[in-house]
């Protein structure tokens, strides 16, 4: 039982991380997920696995199983999913801004020219120059 | 009501309100920013009264409260003979000073910031002299570092008030930090952090091998602060204050906070060899050096900002001789100093007012037109040279007979009496330079109008000063004799030494040192020509150059540093610290010697489990895989989701999975909705070597992960939650241990939770406000949409399912302390039957019947939440303790009522509101974007 345990959550957590690396938002958000169902199963699991045992007071039954660790997983659900509503909302907020859904934000006219991953060198200057212009014009 | 029991802290905490009202005041009335300010100095004197004559009886005052007792930390403030010295320098100076800056400021400045800024700098002021906790003294050290700041700065559009201000802070901020260093070497060194205790362990302290970098330390960030030798060179930079702030920073207050501290540690740290040596010689290098550099400069307030460097290097001098009557001579000197250069920096700050100018070679004559200020400068210029019948004469001659007391312990000490008259003959030279060239001689016409004398109460401040150096130096034992004595017996903690303050001592040593620095000073000042040459091959060393060059290349480093990591792609950054992570875990492996898995036999599994969890782990790598297919990544995502749900109901944690469930369904909704204004499919990645090495990072994290969670559940643990299970009926009055847990024993935890949910909500609404995104006609394959938006059947039966979906809700949360459900889980349901009614039935449809704002539940959902705590706080429990009872109602039968559910309400209130709030905000984009689309058609 552990050893599944233990595996499904490997499983989760590479593929949260290989996510997590992308180079888009939407699969960023996915990945950052998927870490947190990891996490969570994880911090679950710290309470070891009790199979048929409640996790409510009852006289007649011989034990529990731990109930720390059920509450602050419980919360932890919900803060996650606080957290994924807010990245997938900043996403928007990004492509709505920029007009595209790369992860650095950078600046291109049309959506279409990102679509090449690795963009060529050339533009990728003239993005850092722009922003190194509009960092100088902030200052006084 | 005993005053004496809470007064101290009135009077530091004071200003600090004071300066909330002058700004408030300011908006009103330009001058009403003064006026607040000088009133609140005024009741701040008023609240110190009553306690004043208390050191004088040799008695000390203290007031504390605990703060942080583990830590050493009290909140405590101390009264005696040197705090009161101070906090009366500080507060009488002070109000000269605002009485001084009204008139001073022009109409462009703003008043309200000046005057804030000035009462919060002075209430750090009084903080550091009057506390009696070292650690509380340091916080308010830091607080004048922050404040001079503020001051020093406050023209703002000058290049060089920001730069001033920025060097001032980068000194005394670092020297704060050693000094912080050096008072907790010192508080373990004692074994505690009150002064009482410090001051009377000197000998415990001076016999500890941690002495010397205790001492280290503390005089760094005296030096700083003080600005002695090497650390002196911010001073003169600091003069691009406005003039009321150099004259009050300069003179009584934040230089001076050095000196209180060496006075204040003196019966701790004084007496050794190290002592003399380091004091001493910072004290002799810098008031040789000040006194020299004073002589060159052109500018009034750099003259006098030298001027300043070189006393204080005097007092510090005097300090570093350990010796009683040293102490003495120097805490005269204190007050001489203040008098005479408050009183002097506001003559400049006259001048300048006038003429428009602070260059002496421009000045000339302006006896002829200010013959008032012209005198008043006259007499206080003479005091700083050491003129007889004036304050600075008295302790200047004490000064020379300390000297010459000294010079009899070695050979080397014989040359102290040469240098110290040679600094005062160089006093001397400065003080003739600051009257000749800008009240005597021929007045200079290129001034841009005629001067005259400025209005009344700007000189009244410089009148008062003056007439204090004129009675403190006829009349010295009747003047500052008794406060002075009161000080002195403070900063010994012993006995005061036999001294007598008398202008007429007979032909002695010191006089003959006064006479020769007179007359020598004069000489010079009239023979200057050569010396200005010589001062002119050396004038561009500056030490701010150094210290502007050593800054840059710092900052380059630091630059260069972040930037060979930070390359400005989130990817890049991502990759550094997911790599780092995991170097940290294997390094972490590679020193655990033990086996790595453990010897507690794992648990059976049967057929099923095994099969529903290689499903999970395997929709967990599809979604990595499809991932360029969005839509299909994000359903098998859903699937996880619900893996884990089950997992919960068979691993014993049904509350678990039933949140898991309904935020399962929530946040799939939600991804679905901003998909919809996403690229449906990622770009294709070129990138090899990229993925390569992500799918390697991915690979061993996922390992990673196993081998932890392995290791740990194949060994045996020790639970706290033992505790929870027995006090969970009896305390918290519920049988379901999770909920009790997360509404009583952990309500604080759930309590910043829902806060947090609270602002992700409002974060989401604010982020959407006004945003429009392209809606896309079709899908990947491009179909178009369907044309049917709310088909009828999904919303014939949603309608009918609202009802029971809420009961559901309710149901959940009234049992939820005693069987799985709760709040948390309420709300969810609740959403999710309001979700779909959206969903189902559209935004304008369900609006109407639904009228209810969502910024008010969360509102509402956290007032309730904080409102059951402090009822309880108001009952005299701590926070957020909870109480029940079991009342019998009709028809349901016995129930049980704790307050907790009202917390509970609380939590789901705020659930609602905020899963609510963010999702139909989502979906009121999309709502716009077709509308704006179907417009554009």
């Amino acid at each position: 039982m552990e050893i599944l345990i233990a595996f499904v959550i490997g499983a989760m957590t590479a593929s949260g991380v290989f996510l997590t690396l992308r180079g888009r938002t939407f699969p960023v958000v996915l990945g950052l997920t998927l870490l947190a169902y990891a996490v969570n199963v994880f911090l679950f699991a710290m309470g070891r696995l009790t199979v048929g045992l409640p996790a409510v007071i009852d006289p007649t039954q011989g034990g529990y199983a731990d109930p720390l660790p059920q509450a602050l997983v419980l919360t932890a659900i919900v803060i996650a999913f606080g957290m994924t509503a807010f990245l997938i909302v900043l996403a928007l907020k990004a492509r709505s801004e920029m007009g595209n859904d790369h992860v650095d934000g950078l600046h291109l006219s049309e959506d279409e020219a990102s679509l090449k991953d690795t963009l060529p060198p050339k533009s990728r200057k003239a993005t850092r120059k722009a922003r190194q212009a509009h960092k100088q014009e902030a200052r006084p | 009501m005993n005053l004496l029991a809470f007064n101290l802290p009135l009077v530091v905490l004071l200003p600090f309100f004071g300066a909330a009202l002058a700004a408030w005041a300011s908006r009103f009335n330009r001058l009403g920013a003064a006026y607040a300010s000088g009133l609140i100095t005024l009741l701040a004197l008023a609240l110190l009264m009553p306690s004043a004559p208390l050191p004088f009886h040799d008695q000390t005052l203290i007031q504390s409260w605990s703060w942080v007792p583990d830590l050493g930390l009290y909140f405590a403030f101390r009264l005696d003979g040197l705090s009161l010295l101070f906090a009366l320098l500080i507060l009488i100076i002070g109000l000269l000073i605002i009485i001084y800056a009204r008139y001073y400021l022009s109409q462009k400045d703003c008043m309200g910031r000046f005057f804030a800024y000035l009462l919060m700098f002075m209430g750090s002021m009084l903080g550091i002299v009057l506390s009696e906790n070292v650690i509380q003294l340091v916080i308010f050290w830091e607080l004048t570092s922050i404040t001079s700041f503020l001051l020093i700065s406050y023209w703002q559009h000058r290049k060089e008030a920001r730069q001033g201000a920025r060097m001032a802070l980068a000194i005394t901020g670092a020297g704060g930090l050693a000094l912080l260093g050096g008072v907790i070497l010192l508080g373990e060194m004692v074994g505690s952090y009150q002064l009482t205790h410090i001051l009377a362990a000197g000998d415990l302290i001076r016999a500890h091998d941690w002495y010397l970098p205790a001492l280290v330390l503390i005089l760094l960030g005296v030096f700083t602060k003080s600005a002695q030798f090497p650390f002196h060179f911010w001073l003169p930079h600091a003069m691009a204050a406005p003039t009321p702030v150099s004259a009050y920073l300069h003179s009584a207050t934040m230089v001076k906070a050095g000196i209180f501290l060496l006075a204040r540690f003196f019966p701790a740290l004084s007496g050794t060899f190290e002592w003399t040596l380091l004091v001493g010689g910072a004290g002799l290098i810098t008031l040789l050096i000040g006194a020299y550099t004073a002589l060159f400069k052109h500018d009034l307030k750099g003259l006098l900002a030298y001027s300043t460097i070189s006393h204080l290097g005097l007092i510090t001098l005097l300090f570093g001789f350990g010796t009683p009557l040293a102490a003495v001579a120097a805490i005269f000197h204190i007050i001489n100093h203040a008098t005479f250069k408050a009183s002097l920096f506001m003559v400049a700050g006259i001048v300048d007012h006038e003429t428009g100018t602070r260059d002496m070679r421009r000045l000339g004559g302006l006896i002829h037109y200010m013959p008032h200020t012209a005198t008043l400068a006259m007499v206080a210029a003479a005091a700083m040279a050491g003129v007889p019948l004036l304050n600075g004469f008295l302790s200047k001659e004490m000064l020379f007979d300390q000297a010459v007391i000294a010079s009899s312990y070695s050979h080397w000490a014989l040359l102290l009496p040469v240098l110290v008259t040679i600094a005062g003959l160089l006093s001397v030279a400065y003080s003739v330079r600051f009257i000749k060239d800008t009240f005597l001689g021929q007045p200079k016409s290129e001034l841009l109008h005629t001067p005259h004398e400025p209005p009344r109460f700007m000189k009244i401040p410089v009148d008062i000063l003056v007439v204090v150096c004129l009675a403190v130096g006829v009349l010295p034992a009747l003047t500052v004799s008794p406060i002075l004595e009161t000080a002195v017996a403070a900063t010994l903690q012993t006995d005061v030494p036999d001294f007598s303050l008398a202008i007429w001592h007979g032909f002695n040593a010191p006089l003959m040192m006064s006479i020769a620095a007179l007359i020598g000073g004069v000489a010079l000042f009239l023979k200057r020509d050569a010396l200005f040459r010589f001062y002119q091959l050396h004038e561009h060393i500056d030490a701010k150059s150094y210290f502007q060059s050593s800054l840059n290349a710092l900052l380059k480093l630091a630059k260069g540093v972040t930037e060979s990591f930070d390359k400005g792609s989130l990817q890049h950054a991502s990759a550094w610290v997911i790599g780092t992570s995991l170097l940290a875990g294997i390094i972490g492996f590679w020193h655990y010697s033990g086996p790595l898995i453990g010897d507690t036999p794992v648990q059976s599994v049967d057929t099923l489990t095994v099969i529903v969890g290689l499903l999970g782990a395997l929709a967990a790598i599809t979604t990595a895989i499809w991932h360029r297919k969005r839509l299909v990544s994000l359903i098998v995502l859903g699937a996880v989701g619900l893996v884990i749900a089950i997992g919960f109901v068979k691993f014993s944690a049904p509350d678990l999975a039933l949140t898991q469930l309904s935020v399962e369904v929530v946040t799939i909704v939600l991804l679905l909705l901003a998909l919809y204004f996403l690229p449906q499919a990622s770009p294709k990645e070129i990138n090899r070597l990229r993925l390569w090495r992500d799918g390697l990072l991915a690979a061993a994290s996922g390992i990673g992960a196993t081998l932890l969670t392995l290791s740990v559940l194949t060994r045996d643990f020790d639970s706290i939650s033992a505790y929870f299970l027995e006090n969970s009926v009896s305390g918290g009055g519920g049988t379901n241990v999770v909920n009790v847990i997360l509404v009583d024993f952990r309500g604080f935890d759930t309590l910043g939770e829902i806060v947090v949910l609270a602002l992700a909500g409002l974060g989401i609404y604010s982020l959407l406000q006004g945003m429009t995104l392209p809606a896309p006609k079709n899908d990947l394959h491009g179909r178009l949409w369907n044309p049917d938006k709310h088909p009828l059947i999904l919303q014939t039966l949603t309608r009918l399912l609202l009802p029971l979906m809420l009961m559901v809700a309710v149901f959940v949360f009234l049992r939820g302390h005693n069987l799985p459900g709760g709040g948390f889980i309420a709300g969810l349901i609740a959403s999710v039957a309001l979700i779909v009614q959206y969903l189902a039935n559209g935004i304008d449809w369900t609006r109407h019947r639904l009228q209810v704002d969502m910024h008010w539940v969360i509102g509402l959902g956290l007032l309730i939440a904080i409102a059951t705590g402090l009822v309880m706080m108001a009952l005299g429990y701590p926070f957020l303790t909870s109480a029940f009872r079991h009342i019998h109602w009709p028809v349901v039968g016995d129930f049980e009522l704790a307050s907790a559910i009202a917390f509970d309400l609380g939590v789901f209130l705020v659930v609602v509101g905020s899963t609510v709030l963010s999702l139909v905000q989502l979906g009121r984009l999309s709502h716009s974007s077709h509308a704006e689309s179907t417009w554009k058609s």
